[in-house]
């Protein structure tokens, strides 16, 4: 089944179920003070598809992103990864399981050079233990591939020329590709990219479009948050809509877009403003 | 004024026994505070549980010194796991509260009377160097550094001590340029991102602690070794701040920074303590000192070479913030 066929089986409701899902969430609420950030009753990413979260500004996105992958600790709640409970497991675990996240605030490592951040990504480092690492031949080759690999991602996005340049020197917008690129390096089974195209240029954005479509054609699963609805469009096989925490909408593309209850959620109490569409 | 004797006692003090402990106790707060960045105020509790797991242990027990040694060792892992599980999950300030509080408390405790049959209170202990002084293959009238004499038991010490100082510079630079080593600088650059590129950051910080704490350790026994006697005034909060003065100094997270800003800082303090020393000095055929006397004189030159020395290091950094071995583009990134 293609994935378009695939998508389009799944139920355009809240929490539909999807089949072979790859993360299924449960009952996930986090509040800060009174204030109830993200409260999911349920909800199925599917596997291997190109999925969107998207909601207005401060509608929990980055919060229930936190919480999933164990950097923020809901009030209650369960989920499950490829069948397993994440509840409580912390975020270096989660990463290793295959679950790797970048964040809306980039974290570049500063005074680090840009192919010493993308090699960190790489999983399984022999020379990672301080007895192994004192030796290094018992790693040297072992980070040689590593490096090729770092060199092929940097390419890939447009860093190739900034190899040894510390992470620090680089522009908001290419601390964004870095971070993504350094996220791939981790091999995730699930990734899972905080506004990752803020501040890229269309051109390269459209490469990145590409780039992020062959991830799911290796058969990775991407999650993504954007307020760009070009990237939106363009790539997304199904679509998540949060606002005030919850997830009010679900659908493709077209489907979510002529919902009334997101539109209703993007404009608020505005709704009655026009907004210069079809009127 | 005798320049050639300010000149070689400088030097000498700048690379002896003693300056070799400065330069361990540093290297192991690099490992800390500069490629891992734990803010560790309490590196001069790590020295000075090297300095005592070695003394009490032979001069109280008759210990044989090998596993006095090997004391050192597994008391400042101790220590580094106690401080480890105790701040490490917490907000990084808290470890610098924490450290600079028990680094106080053992200061504390070894200066008690209560404990003073075990520790010798604030006399100290004396009479555990015998093994060191053994093992010395060097004849007891030493050698002559130009106009500095060196003696046959420090000059053991500071060839000894160098060879140990080479042996670990030359690891941790293995370990720094290992993956190893790179984790901890990512810890130190953002640890949240280190976690969501699945790096265990707890199990790494407690590394960090435990080598870095037992390179302190043996700078601290290597204090004591010199000094032939160890008392708890060694082991003050100053300690840790001239450690950290040291680090940036010769340059931070560089293996030869630690090395290098002991050699510059306790330059300057001899050469400026010493100069005024004989600047301010009176003899019976001269009684004229060379400063005149209602600038400085003998009673009060002692407060004025901090200062200067204070001067002297302000100027260093300010010219040249990074240190000595610093790398000036990582300067332009250090703001979080
Ligand atoms: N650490 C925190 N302390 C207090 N309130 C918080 C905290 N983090 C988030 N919030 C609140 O939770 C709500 C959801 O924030 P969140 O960052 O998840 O929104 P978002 O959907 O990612 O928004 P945006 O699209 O603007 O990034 C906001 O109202 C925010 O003020
Ligand atoms: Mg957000």
């Amino acid at each position: 089944m293609s994935i378009d066929a695939k998508s389009k089986s799944f139920e355009s409701v809240p929490g539909s179920s999807k089949p072979d899902a790859i993360l299924v969430v449960d009952n996930v609420t986090r509040s800060f003070g009174g204030l109830v950030a993200v409260n999911v009753a349920h909800l199925e990413i599917p596997r291997n598809c190109i999925t969107a979260l998207i909601g207005p500004n401060g509608a929990g996105k980055t919060t229930f992103f936190n919480v999933l992958t164990g950097f923020d600790e809901p009030d209650s709640g369960d989920w499950e990864f490829n069948g397993s409970s994440l509840a409580g497991v912390s975020a270096y675990k989660v990463a290793r399981r295959g679950m790797v996240r970048t964040f809306q605030l980039t974290k570049a490592l500063s005074r680090m050079t840009i192919i010493d951040n993308m090699r960190l990504g790489a999983r399984g480092q022999l020379g990672e233990s301080a007895w192994r690492g004192i030796l290094r031949p018992l790693w040297a080759s072992q980070e040689l591939e590593n490096t090729k690999k770092a060199e092929n991602l940097l390419e890939r996005f447009n860093l190739g020329h900034m190899r040894d340049e510390l992470a620090g020197s680089l522009s908001g917008g290419q601390r964004k590709l870095l971070e993504m690129a350094r996220a791939l390096m981790v091999e995730p089974e699930i990734v899972m990219l905080d506004e990752p195209m803020a501040g890229v240029n269309p051109v390269l954005k459209q490469s990145l479009f590409q780039h992020i479509k062959g991830l799911r054609d290796e058969g990775r699963t991407v999650l993504f948050v954007e307020h760009d609805m070009d990237m939106v469009r363009e790539i997304s096989d199904w679509i998540i809509v949060m606002a005030q925490g919850e997830v009010i909408a679900e659908g493709t593309f077209d489907n979510v877009g002529s919902n009334p209850v997101v539109v209703n959620a993007y404009l608020g109490s505005h709704h009655e403003v026009d907004i210069g569409g079809q009127s | 004024m005798n320049w050639g004797l300010i000149f070689s006692n400088s030097v000498y003090t700048a690379i002896s026994a003693n300056a070799i402990a400065y330069m361990l106790v540093a290297t192991g707060l690099n490992v800390h505070f500069g490629y891992t960045g734990l803010l560790n105020f309490g590196q001069a509790g790590f020295a000075a549980i090297g300095a005592y797991s070695l003394s009490i242990p032979i001069s109280r027990f008759d210990w044989p010194w090998p596993f006095a040694v090997l004391l050192v060792i597994v008391s400042a892992v101790a220590l580094a796991l106690m401080l480890g599980f105790a701040t490490l999950r917490l907000r990084p300030d808290y470890l610098a509260v924490v450290t600079i509080a028990i680094a106080e408390i053992i200061r504390l405790c070894l200066n008690s009377v209560r404990f003073t049959w075990l520790t010798g209170g604030n006399d100290g202990l004396q009479g555990f160097t015998g093994f060191m002084e053994k093992l010395n293959p060097f004849p007891q009238q030493g050698i002559w550094l130009w106009k500095q004499k060196i003696d046959g038991y420090r000059l053991w010490l500071l060839v000894s001590g160098w060879v140990l100082l080479l042996i670990v510079a030359t690891l941790v630079y293995l370990l720094m340029r290992s993956p190893w080593g790179r984790v901890l600088r990512s810890i130190r650059e953002d640890e949240d991102a280190a976690r969501s590129l699945g790096k265990n950051v707890f199990a790494y910080k407690l590394q960090s602690l435990m080598i870095g704490g037992v390179i302190g350790a043996i700078g601290g026994m290597w204090l004591v070794l010199d000094k032939q006697s160890s008392q708890p005034g060694d082991f003050a909060t100053t300690f840790t701040f001239f450690a950290y003065t040291i680090i940036i100094l010769g340059g931070v997270a560089r293996v030869k920074g630690p090395i290098i800003g002991t050699v510059i800082f306790l330059f300057i303090i001899q050469f400026v303590d010493i100069a005024l020393q004989q600047a301010t000095k009176t003899t019976p055929t001269d009684p004229t000192p060379v400063l005149p006397t209602w600038l400085i004189d003998q009673n009060n030159y002692a407060q004025l070479r901090f200062m200067l020395a204070g001067f002297a290091l302000a100027a260093l950094v300010v010219f040249r913030p990074q240190g000595i071995f610093g790398d000036k583009r990582e300067q332009a990134f250090d703001v979080h």
